[in-house]
């Protein structure tokens, strides 16, 4: 590699790697925060939920998304509720879905909005209280306009 | 609110069965601007509430990260032949309604 174009290459390198490390750090803390607004404060396990999105949507306006939760959805044993959060959206908390012993399936679809490329988290409540998350994340290629620019 | 829904006409008693329902409703963000300028304001169905048989299967509290025309399906166990109904409101208070009626056998 010639030189300029590797010093070039170092100086990106480091002029971006804060850049990079700040925004991730922001994301994650918009999230905790978001997470503890849904649950209370109450501890969330990774796992048990499952999204179902295309990973490339065309178009901002209109996500598919399928929410399964792994339950028995038997009388004792089912999913309370499901909430969705899209964390780059301007309101993050995109619905909460009341299910129960009597939805016989703990899957629900709907269509989003999606104002930016991001990670879609879906947090599950079950009967006994217990907190599960699944996420996927899905680039868009054409925004939703809900900032209004 | 023009509004569609989809439930099978029968089923067997005990059988998960697919519940669907679409609405004709713009869910407004509020960060939209009509043609003079102004904010339209936010107007979305934020909440809806599905009972089969009077008890309550299935409530949706919905913002307006929820794609305009909602469209919502989820699953139920078939237990009794009766009446699924439908209802809404969005949050300029029109509220909306609809129903299905299903024959369970077995």
């Amino acid at each position: 590699m010639p030189t300029r174009r590797r010093f070039l290459a170092t100086l990106t390198a480091i002029a971006g790697a804060p850049l990079v490390a700040r925004a991730a750090l922001a994301q994650t803390d918009g999230r905790e925060s978001l997470i503890r607004q849904v649950t209370g404060g109450a501890p969330v396990t990774a796992g048990r939920v499952k999204l179902d999105t295309p990973t490339l949507a065309d178009n901002g306006h209109s996500v598919p998304l399928r929410v399964i939760v792994e339950s028995p959805m038997t009388a004792t044993d089912y999913v309370r509720s499901v909430t969705l959060l899209a964390e780059r959206n301007p309101r993050p908390i995109v619905a909460t879905f009341s299910l129960g012993p009597r939805a016989g399936r703990a899957e629900v679809f709907t269509r989003i909005r999606l104002a930016d490329t991001q990670e879609v988290l879906a947090l599950a409540q079950l009967s006994d209280g217990s907190y599960w998350s699944g996420t996927a994340k899905v680039i868009v290629t054409e925004l939703a306009c809900l900032d209004g620019s | 609110m023009l509004a569609r829904v989809l439930v099978p006409r029968e089923a067997r008693r005990g059988e998960v069965i697919q519940i669907r329902i679409s609405i004709r409703h713009p869910m407004e963000t509020g960060f939209r601007y009509d043609n003079s300028g102004r904010v339209i304001p936010k107007n979305v169905i934020n909440s809806l509430v599905c009972r089969y048989n009077g008890v309550a299967i299935f409530r949706a509290e919905m913002g307006s990260g929820i794609a305009a025309n909602p469209q919502l399906q989820f699953y139920t166990v078939a237990q009794a032949s009766g009446e699924f109904v439908f209802e809404w409101v969005d949050d300029a208070g029109q509220r909306g309604a609809e129903r299905a009626v299903i024959t369970v056998t077995g």
